[in-house]
This record gives C-alpha cells, structure tokens and sequence, in this order.
C-alpha cells in the first residue's frame, strides 16, 4: 500500500501535488520485540516532504516505540528507515538531530530553571572562543526563528515560568533551531487548551507551508481529522489502515484504532437523585506554591447523582478534590456532607464520614505496588475493627476481605499475596476501586478513573459507578477526557481557571458548548487564553 | 525444597559478599606486607584470620566478649534499619549513640551512690530519651522545614562531638585531673550477667530486636511505617500522616542508637572522655544494610561485625595485622552487596535479592525541594 | 517599644563585634583562609558532582585517601628523586610526583562512586558511606603498617614570598599576604573557584551538567550524553577534592593521621549547600565556616575589651566547632533563605533506549 508511489524524478515538472512527490522518510517493516510482546510489526510508514502525517492508535498501540525507533532511541529488529530514499542506521537521538529528524515529547523535554536560550541550544551549542556559549548569536536566531512562525519569544526567559502552551513553542523552536526537517511530536495536545491547540495547530501548518514534515502522533479522532493531511491508524503493532480526513469520519477512525465498533455511549440508566449530600460554599483552595488556585467555588451534589467536572487539566481541579478529600486545607468557604460541616477535616475523619475517594494516579496514590494486593486492598482501613485490634494488625481479617473483593471485583491475579506491582494496569485501578467501592458511602469522589486503561477495564469501573449512583451515593466524576464526563454525568460543572463558570444538564450538554466553556470560560476568548500565566511546572 | 531455594535467595548475596570481601582482605593483608615490609607471606592472611577468629569464638571469654561488643552494632542496626523502612537514612545514629552515652553518663553520675535498681533505670532512661532528641530533630526538620535528613544528621553528628567535649570538658569534668574526665557512674553499671564483661546489655539487645519485627510487621503504626517508606504519597492518600510518621520513626530511631549508647556507657566504659566515641554509626549502617532491614538478618550481621571488632585486637597481636583491616571487610562486603547486579550476573544468581534494591529510595528525594504535606 | 530600648544594649553589642571582627581580619585572615582551603576545595567537589546529578557524601573518604598517598608516596620517592626543592614553594620532583599519584588516587576513589551510583544505579549515599568506610579502614590500616618503621615523607610545599610591595600596601596589604603568602595548592584554589563559577555558567560544558542535574531526559533527547557526562564530572569531582586531601598531608603539614581529614569532606558539602551549589557561594561559605576557627584563635590570644570580650571569652571553644554545622541546620531549614538542590540530584539515570 506504501509503495505504490515511486519516487517521480522530475517532480519539478509537476503543480505542488503532494501525492507525487518522494516521501521524506519511509520506514519499511519495523519490527520491535521486547520481552513478551511484539510492539511493532512490520510497520510500514512514508511521510512526503510537507505534509502532516497523524499516527493514531490507543496507549500502547506501539506508536511511541514506533517513534523511539525513528529517533534513534530504540533499534528495530528487522526493517529498514528510508531518509530521502537511502538507508539509514539511526544510532542514538544526536543522530537523529543530524539526520534532521526532531521530537516533541509527550512531557516536555524542557529544564524549567534555564532559560529560554539554554534550552534551545542545548546539544547545539555555538561558541566563542572554543569555551564560552555564543549568547547573542543564539538570541538573534531564536527570535527570527519564531517571527518567521508568528510568535515572538523572549530568549531570556526562565522556563519554568511559562504556560503550557508557550513550553510547546520552545519545544517546537528547539526543532527548529537544528534544523529538523521531519518534526515528530507526540501527544501535543495532551496538556493543551483548547484555545492553545489552536494556535499551535496554526504554527504546525505554517511549518507544514514551509516544506517541513511533521509526524503528529495522538489518540484523538476529532483533532487528527482538523489537522493532519494522511492519517495511518495502528492496533497492536500493526497499522490497520490509511486514511485521507476528507474520505473518512470518527467512527471509522474509532473502529480502525480499538478494532470493534464502539458504542460511544454507555447504558447509564435513570437516576434518582436524593437529598444533597455534599454542598460545598465558597471554596478557596491554595496551590503549591501558595497562589490561589480555587477560587471562590460553590457545588452541590445529590445522593444518587453524578456530578462530572469538565476542564483542561491545571484550572484547578486538583486542588478542589484534594481540599474536599482533606489532603489540602482549603483557605476559605465551607464544606459539608449531609449538612455536617467538615470544612479543613483530615482526611481520615473525611473517610469516616463516609467519602471515597479514587485518586487520579494509581501508581503514586492509589496503590502502593512493592506491597501485596490484600496490604493494598486495607491502605485506607487497616486502622479500623475488623482489620484491626488495638494497635494490632488482623492478619485473618484482612486476608478474607482480600478473598472477597477479589472475588467481587474480579481482580485477575493468582493470589491476595501477589504484589500489585505484578497487576496489570486494568486490574491495579480494580483493586482501588474495589477497596473504595467495597463500603457504604455517601460521596465517593473519582479522580480520572479510567485515564490508560483498557476499553474492558472502563467498562466495567463505569458499571461500577452507575450501581454506586443506584445505590443512593452523590459521585463527583472529574476527568481530562470529557466524553468521559458527558457518558456519565447527570450534571455537568465546567471548571476554568479556578471557578465553576457553567453547570449544564448532563444529558442535554453539547459537546461543543462544552468544550468552549471549557476553553474560554464563556467570556472573551482571545485575550484570555493567550496571556501567559505563571506556567505548570513540568 | 522451595523453602531451600528462597533461604538461598535471601543468603546468596549476603554469603557471597562476605566470602568475597575475605579474599579482598586475603589480598590486602598478602600485598601490604610485601609492599611495607617486602616478604610476600601468602601464610599470613590465614595466620590473621585465625587469630581473628580465634579472638572472638575461641574461649567462652571471647565469645562473651563478641556478645558485648555486638550490642551497640545491634541496636544501631535496627535504629538504621527502622529509618530504611520508613524511608530515611538515618546516618546520625553515630551522634545519637553519643547523646546516649552522655544522657547515662549525667544521670548515672549524679545516682551513682542510690541503689542500682533506681540509677540503672534512670541513667538509661536518660540516655533514651538524649537519643531519641537528637533523632527527634532531623524527623522534625525533615517535616516540617523539608531538610533532608541525610545532611542533617551528618551535621548533628558533628554537634554531637562537639556538645560532648564541651560536658566532659566542663560541667562534668572531674576537677583536677589534667584531661578531661567524668566520674565513674557508680551503681548506675549494668550487672555483669555473664562472665567477666558480658552486662546485662547483651539481653536487652535481642529482646529490642525482637519488639523491631513485632512493631514493623504485627503492628498498625508499623504497617503505617513501611506505607510511607514504600510510597510516602500513597501513605498520605490514605489518610496517615506522613509528617508525623518522620518525627516518630526518627524519635524512635535516635532512641535506639542513643540506648546502644547508654548500654555501651553504663556497661563498658562507666565514664566519659572528651574524645569518647566509636565508628558505631556507621557500622550501624553497614549492620542494616548486610542485614536487609529484617530483624534476624540484622541480628546475624551485628553479631558478624561484633566478633570481627571484637577479635581484630587478638589479630594485630598475634599476627602483627591492623586491627582496621575491620573496617577494610566491612566496606568490601557493603561494597559487593551494593554491587548485586554486577555479581548476580557474575554468579548467575537470577532471583537473588540483595534487600538493597528496596532501599533506593533515599537519594530520589534528596533533589528538588523535599515536599512532604 | 519596650522591646526595642531593651534591645539597644544587644545591638551595640553587635556592633561591637562586627568591629572588632574588623580590627582582627588582617590577624586572622590567613589562618581563616589555610582553614577554607581543604573545606572549599571538598565543597567544589560537591558542586562538580552535584550540578550532574550525583550526590557524593564519599568526599571525606575521598580525600583521606588523596592525603594518605600523597605522604605516602613521598616516602617510596625521595629515596629515588632525592629531596633537593626547586625554585618554586619548595617543590621536589618527589612532591610533584607525589602530589600527582595523590590525585590519580582520588579520581580512583571517585571512580568507585560513579561506578557505583552512575552504572550500577546503587544508592549514592549508600555508596558514599562505603567510600567512607573503606577509605577510613585502609588508610589507618596502611598507616599503621608503615608507622612501625617510622618513614620520612617528602615533606611539603613552601609558601610563596609575593613582592613586598604588594604586602606592604596600606589597608589592602594583608588581602595579598593571606592570599598571595601561600603554598601553591592554596594559591591555585583562587583560581579553580573563579574559572569553575565561569565555566559552569558560561560554557557549553557547564549548560549541559546544569542541564543533567536538572533534566537528565531533556539532555540526553538532544543527544547528551548523561552517562559519561556524569562520569566526567564525578572524575573532576575527585581531582578537586585530591586537591583538597593533598593539601592537609603536603602543604599544611608534611605528615599523615588516621583519620586526619577530621569531618572537613562533611563540612565541604554543608559549604556548598550554604553556598547554593555555586562555585563562588561555596568559596564564601567556605571562607565563613573557616572563620569561626580564625575568631576562635583570635578570641583567645587577643579577647576584645569590656562586656563583650567577657561574653565571648565565656563561650566554649567547642561551640565555634560546632558553628559551620549549626550555620548549615539553620540554612537546611529554611529559616535564613532556602537552598534547593538539583532536581535530579541522587536518581540514578536509566536510558531511554532498551535496545
């Protein structure tokens, strides 16, 4: 299929038809195998010079070892890489630069103490006197650099204290800065407003309109369809497909990507929503760093209502749920469950009222992974009858209770003993949710719970929710992805810059309103967005 | 058959290390001879060995002796070792031990004429309670300021020496004596329970060890211990307070050394110089780390290090070899131990543990700024 | 309002001791300065492996053994090279060689550690309280062997004599004389710290150990090399820190002790923390903590006059040893400004490619 077109000499002949022209790169049966899976299959790949080139699939399709292969990061066990028609044996990521290739990693490759400069000449550097960094040349090339693709930056800024959106810029200079002709980024939108997807979508076509190939890898439908010019899907190794945006839709692209048609919709039933059982008023919290990041919030969540918080990562969210759990003091406001104020509780007398909470990092928070899978299922009750006695562990009573849950939740391991490190992803979140899930609750607040699972592993944590919501408990649902929340909620509170500036019917909600709400706050959207904020850290 | 195979697991790594480091110390005793003296003797790194054997099993004395010298190591090793699980690297039990022996040295001077029953207890309290505040300190920096606790014991360490020569030197000293010199504790000595040296420290030591097992693995606040050690975000999550848990383990932690300093004191030496203090510290770590943190392991390893400093002054008489080659053995054996993947490579030792893997942990929160909530 | 008039006598006394601090500099500044030498040069150590990632708490181990070969050396070399000094600060063809071999010695002993923590990804502090340990053992073990037939080592550096119109020069005179009036190990300390505070942030090399202290990841994706960056660094690391062991057996005294190094490879890294992991901050801190040695010495030959010499008289003499440690507990605490370390200081790098 991607070699139907062979390399036309006389290209110059022919109007700017990129169909004609030789592909810039081409990478012919890549083959990676790493203990236990096959991540690339004979992967076939070819960028044409100018184009943008969109690699879909689901985590851990095999697009990033695709990518690492191309980067010089990881060889490939069979299979050639094409540059300009010849061969070439990429050793490590400085060959890579050499060759021209560049990547925009997922998290930013950035080191946020250092200046704007710094980071880009890093690796790159040109000299004075053989021992010191030639600054002003830098500068100078730099600044051209971003006004020949629409921004200005300032070189001696610090990093660290840039938005996200602005990192992404440096990233892209620092391509740009070695002279990349094949810019890979992957994920690019992950951490980006809606707002900030724009503009760095414009910069991506301009860049494109200057001959440059770009290798735009995501799990996003509607975006690579906006942006990318060929779209090559791949499952489990293997690319399933080619497509043109123009010839193809979402749901195509949806059933190519997981390998079965997907029902975007899960069956949620009806809910019945009772008294309220969390109010919250006025709610101030602090970041880390001291700055207000949650200001001034009011919500109300029913028992046996689900109520989804939409928002780009970063407008505060973590700070909300972590001050409504009692791991963060809130700075002002109140909050109460069934009318009982536990404003600034710690979280342990928070549990005991009768909230759960799902943390969104299994890995860091949810789990303790050196640990067996019954340890892990009492981390938030080891303390308590029947687990313990006294200061005494009940060694009998927190391995029946692991049997059981086990059991219930259908956590596939061998043994309670096993340690969770040995789960896999799917049945880790299932150990967490069958220890929070596992009691009587009033709220039970979830924190990104499906983020990296399999479509299996979601199913079930939503079936999961939807009984708990039966079951008469109020569920604050916060996730990156809003389809997520528009399945699930039956109210919906967009969440922007620290504020609830919307709630909409769950139901009802269109997915584009939200989405705006989510990106402008419903308020002027251009001079918004682009003032440059403090910057999340990396 | 599977048991054999996971004692293995568990022994290998220790076994071989130690066995390496004695052809280590084989060589180092062989070529410093030839190279200072010039007669290569390859008999006398048996001759040493033997002796050094001989020094710390070879009579009922010795080995009561091995006994005594083994408590400080022990109770070192487990304040080391307590520390580990929860995550810190407790490198100041060197000055814990010495505010120990200096918290059983002010009281026991002052009770030296009461009755033991009254001196004993209180010159140890004491000591336990000097101990466990300079270990409350780094745990309370560490809380609360995020200062990373590995630099700060090193500097108590420091202050430690420094606060010692200043009592013995001053409000200690005995007047007119021409260096600096405490008074004998008196009645406060422990009882000699066992031969001619072997005080009453030689079971307190055990039992500590075994209240060790019991509270890492029986006991909520020990489970609560090894959550934060393992993932202290996780331990947050879950509602236990990180914060608390530093100042504890390190409260408790600086309590042990500083009670292997006070057994040493009230057991041993009954008085104080200015420049009183050993290499225990860090031995103390090397105990931990040989012994995996676990109580028998770290049991085993204190008493390895206790008959080897107990017989090194037996080997430098009889086979003229210096008794710091004790110290030479101790790093090799760290040094192979914490070279584990190089030997299981080497020895094709594939689920060989050295127990070190779980200990990496300390140095990663070293960087950026320590954020403990 | 009370509290301030209640206050006023404290002030002044303050004062008074920052005048008499300027009365006895010229006294006590080249003793403060011999003091900062090996403490600054451990510090710069610490710098050099920190700024790249790698915690080294091994310096004092590191540089025992510097000193120890260095002496020793000496002993094998005279008997070869003879003992007669050339014309520079008393240098014999056996002290140079001897300085040499002391430096080798010590990037030796840093090898260890960066084998250790950088390839072997054991835990660095773990690895430098082995280094400790070890240096410790074999140094007192070694020594002990040779102080049976008591040896004569190859002596030690001189002290350079600067012209003395330099010395002589009003109000400025003694800024020469203590740093001018050295022995070259002294002498080229001046010198490493100002070339290394440039280099680290002026040149390429400095950017990319900056940047893989901070961001290992970041540097390798632009093709750095973190592993032998790190290697590079901990190796330099131990030149410095040679420098600083060779010092206390070669140029401040012409013999060695067990043990002589006497907590000064701790002191360097409370130094550069004080000083922020900064070439030049660690140089201060240095000089500070060396200081409480020189007002030590000062206060007991020349007390100043009325209250606050009584008071400062009264003060024990181990309370100025323990100062630089109290100094740096303060600053750990944040209590007078923060001092962050890199981000990635102490994690073993992992490379991407699992080829």
């Amino acid at each position: 299929m991607t070699s139907e077109v062979p390399a036309v000499p006389e290209v110059a002949d022919l109007p700017d038809v990129p169909e004609v022209k030789a592909p810039a790169l081409e990478m012919r049966g890549i083959t990676k195998r790493y203990p236990g899976v096959v991540a690339n299959d004979g992967i076939d790949l070819e960028i044409r010079p100018g184009e943008i080139h969109a690699l879909l699939g689901e985590n851990g399709a095999g697009k990033t070892t695709l990518m690492n292969v191309l980067y010089g990061l990881a060889r490939p066990d069979e299979g050639q890489i094409l540059l300009d028609g010849k061969e070439v044996h990429l050793t490590g990521p400085s060959d890579a630069i050499a060759r021209g290739i560049s990547m925009v990693h997922q998290h930013f490759m950035l080191v946020p103490v250092l200046t704007v400069a710094e980071n880009i000449v890093l690796g790159e550097e040109t000299m004075t006197a053989r021992i010191f960094l030639d600054r002003r040349e830098a500068h100078e090339r730099i600044v051209a650099l971003g006004r020949q693709f629409g921004f200005e930056v300032n070189p001696e800024a610090k990093v660290g204290s840039l938005s996200v959106g602005w990192q992404q810029r440096v990233e892209i200079l620092k391509a740009l800065y070695r002279d990349a002709r094949i810019l890979v980024l992957d994920e690019p939108t992950a951490v980006l407003t809606p707002q900030e997807t724009e503009e760095i979508f414009a910069v991506l076509r301009s860049l494109a309109a200057g001959g440059h190939s770009i290798v735009f890898i995501s799990h996003k439908l509607y975006e690579v369809l906006e942006i990318a010019d060929r779209i090559t899907v791949i499952r489990r190794g293997k690319v399933v497909g080619e497509r043109v945006p123009s010839e193809t839709n979402e749901a195509d692209l949806a059933e190519l990507m997981v390998g079965r048609e997907v029902s975007l919709t899960v069956d949620r039933g009806t809910s019945h929503p009772a008294d309220p059982a969390l109010q919250v008023a006025g709610l101030t919290v602090d970041d880390d760093r001291g700055s207000e990041a949650v200001h001034g919030v009011d919500l109300e969540i029913r028992g046996g209502e689900i109520l989804g918080i939409a928002g780009v990562a970063g407008n505060g969210q973590d700070e909300l749920v972590e001050a409504l759990v009692g791991l963060r003091r809130p700075t002002g406001g109140t909050v109460s469950l069934d009318g009982k104020d536990i404003t600034g509780q710690p979280s342990r007398a928070i549990y005991g009222a009768g909230v759960a909470y799902v943390p969104a990092d299994r890995h860091r928070f949810g789990l303790v992974l050196p640990f067996s899978i019954a340890d892990n299922l009492v981390l938030t009750s080891y303390y308590r009858e029947p687990y313990a006695r006294g200061i005494l562990r009940n060694d009998a009573a927190i391995h029946d209770t692991a049997e059981t849950r086990i059991r219930e939740f259908d956590v596939r391991t061998p043994t309670a003993d096993a340690k969770a490190s040995t789960l896999s992803g799917g049945n880790q979140q299932k150990v967490v949710v069958a220890r929070e899930f596992g009691r009587d609750l009033r709220l039970l607040v979830l924190d990104q719970p499906t983020r990296g699972l399999d479509v299996g592993s979601i199913e079930f944590i939503h079936k999961q929710a939807i009984a708990k919501r039966d079951a008469g408990t109020a569920i604050l649902l916060v996730s990156a992805e809003l389809d997520e929340v528009l399945e699930l909620s039956d109210r919906i509170a967009v969440m922007y810059r620290g504020r609830i500036v919307a709630v909409v019917d769950g139901r009802t909600a269109d997915k584009n309103e939200v989405g705006l709400l989510m990106a402008t706050g419903g308020r002027e959207p251009a001079a918004e967005a682009v003032a440059a904020e403090g910057g999340t850290a990396l | 058959m599977r048991v054999v195979g996971r004692t293995w697991a568990i022994l290998a790594l220790p076994v071989i290390s130690i066995v390496l480091s004695v052809i280590v110390g084989s060589l180092v005793i062989i070529f410093s001879e030839w190279l200072v003296a010039g007669n290569l003797e390859p008999g006398l790194a048996v001759k040493a060995y033997g002796a050094l054997v001989n020094g710390s099993v070879g009579s009922f004395n010795a080995i009561v002796n091995t006994l005594v010298a083994t408590v400080p190591l022990l109770l070192g090793g487990l304040s080391v070792g307590l520390a580990f699980k929860a995550g810190l690297f407790n490198i100041g039990a060197q000055g814990q031990f010495l505010m120990g022996a200096l918290g059983a040295v002010i009281v026991g001077v002052q009770l030296s004429e009461q009755p033991g029953i009254i001196a004993i207890p209180l010159a140890l309290g004491a000591g336990l309670l000097f101990g466990a505040f300079w270990g409350f300190i780094p745990g309370f920096l560490k809380a609360t300021r995020g200062a990373h606790e590995v630099v700060t014991t090193i500097m108590l360490n420091f202050i430690a020496v420094a606060f010692l020569a200043y009592m013995v030197s001053g409000p200690l000293k005995v007047p007119g004596t021409p260096s600096p010199i405490t008074y004998d504790v008196g009645n406060a000595a422990l009882p000699i329970i066992l031969g001619r040296n072997g005080h009453l420290g030689i079971v307190i030591a055990p039992i500590m060890a075994v209240l060790y097992g019991f509270l890492l693995f029986r006991t909520t606040r020990g489970f609560e211990i090894r959550v934060a050690g393992a993932s202290p975000d996780a331990a947050r999550y879950a509602g236990m307070s990180p914060r608390r848990l530093i100042v504890w383990t390190m409260s408790v932690a600086g309590m042990l050394a500083g009670m292997a300093g006070a057994l040493e004191l009230l057991g041993t030496t009954h008085h104080m110089t200015a420049s009183y203090g050993t290499t225990v510290g860090f031995d103390a770590i090397a105990v931990a780390l040989l012994g995996r943190t676990s109580p028998i392991g770290i049991v085993l390893s204190a008493l390895l290090f206790g008959a080897m400093r107990s017989g090194a002054s037996a080997m430098q008489i009889q086979a003229g070899v210096p008794a710091e080659l004790v110290g030479v053995l101790q790093a090799t054996i760290l040094f192979f131990l914490v070279a584990s993947p190089v030997i299981k490579r080497v020895f094709r030792l594939k689920g060989a543990q050295s127990g070190i893997e779980e200990t990496s942990t300390f140095t990663s929160t070293y960087g950026g700024e320590a954020k403990i909530a | 309002m009370d509290q301030f008039l209640y206050s006023i006598p404290v002030i002044g006394l303050v004062f008074e001791f920052f005048g008499y601090l300027i009365a006895v500099l010229p006294l006590i500044a080249p003793i403060t300065y011999q003091a900062a030498v090996p403490i600054a040069f451990a510090a710069l150590c610490g710098v050099m492996c920190e700024r790249s990632g790698v915690v080294n708490i091994g310096i004092e181990g590191t540089m025992l053994v510097a000193a120890f070969v260095g002496w020793t050396a000496g002993i094998y070399l005279v008997p070869v090279l003879g003992s007669t000094p050339g014309p520079f600060f008393g240098a014999t063809p056996a002290l140079l060689i001897a300085l040499l071999l002391a430096l080798l010695a010590a990037v030796l002993v840093s090898a260890v550690h960066a084998w250790l923590s950088i390839s072997v990804k054991a835990d660095q502090i773990i690895s430098g309280t082995i280094i400790n340990i070890a240096a410790l053992g074999i140094t007192g073990y070694l020594n002990t062997l040779l102080a049976k037939s008591s040896p004569t080592g190859a002596g030690q550096f001189t002290s350079w004599t600067p012209p003395k119109f330099l010395t002589d020069l009003p109000v400025v005179g003694w800024l020469f004389s203590t740093f001018l009036a050295q022995g070259p190990i002294t002498i080229s300390l001046l010198v490493v710290v100002i070339a290394f505070q440039i280099i680290l942030f002026r040149s390429r090399w400095g950017l990319r150990s900056r940047a893989v202290g901070e961001h290992p990841r970041a540097a390798e994706t632009v093709g750095i090399d973190v592993i032998r960056l790190r290697y590079r660094n901990v190796l330099a690391g131990g030149v410095l820190a040679g420098l600083g062991g060779a010092y206390l057996s070669m140029e401040l005294a012409a013999s060695f002790q067990a043990g002589m190094t006497a907590g000064r490879g701790f002191i360097g890294l409370a130094a550069m923390i004080v000083g922020r992991w900064t070439p030049l901050g660690a140089f201060g801190a240095a000089l500070l903590f060396a200081s409480t040695t020189g007002v030590a010495t000062s206060i007991k030959i020349a007390p100043p006059p009325g209250q606050l010499g009584d008071i400062l008289t009264s003060l024990p003499p181990q309370f100025f040893d323990a100062l630089p440690y109290l100094i740096t507990i303060v600053i750990l605490a944040g209590v007078v400004g923060r001092s962050i370390p890199p981000a990635a200081d102490g994690q073993p790098y992992e490379r991407e490619a699992a080829t």
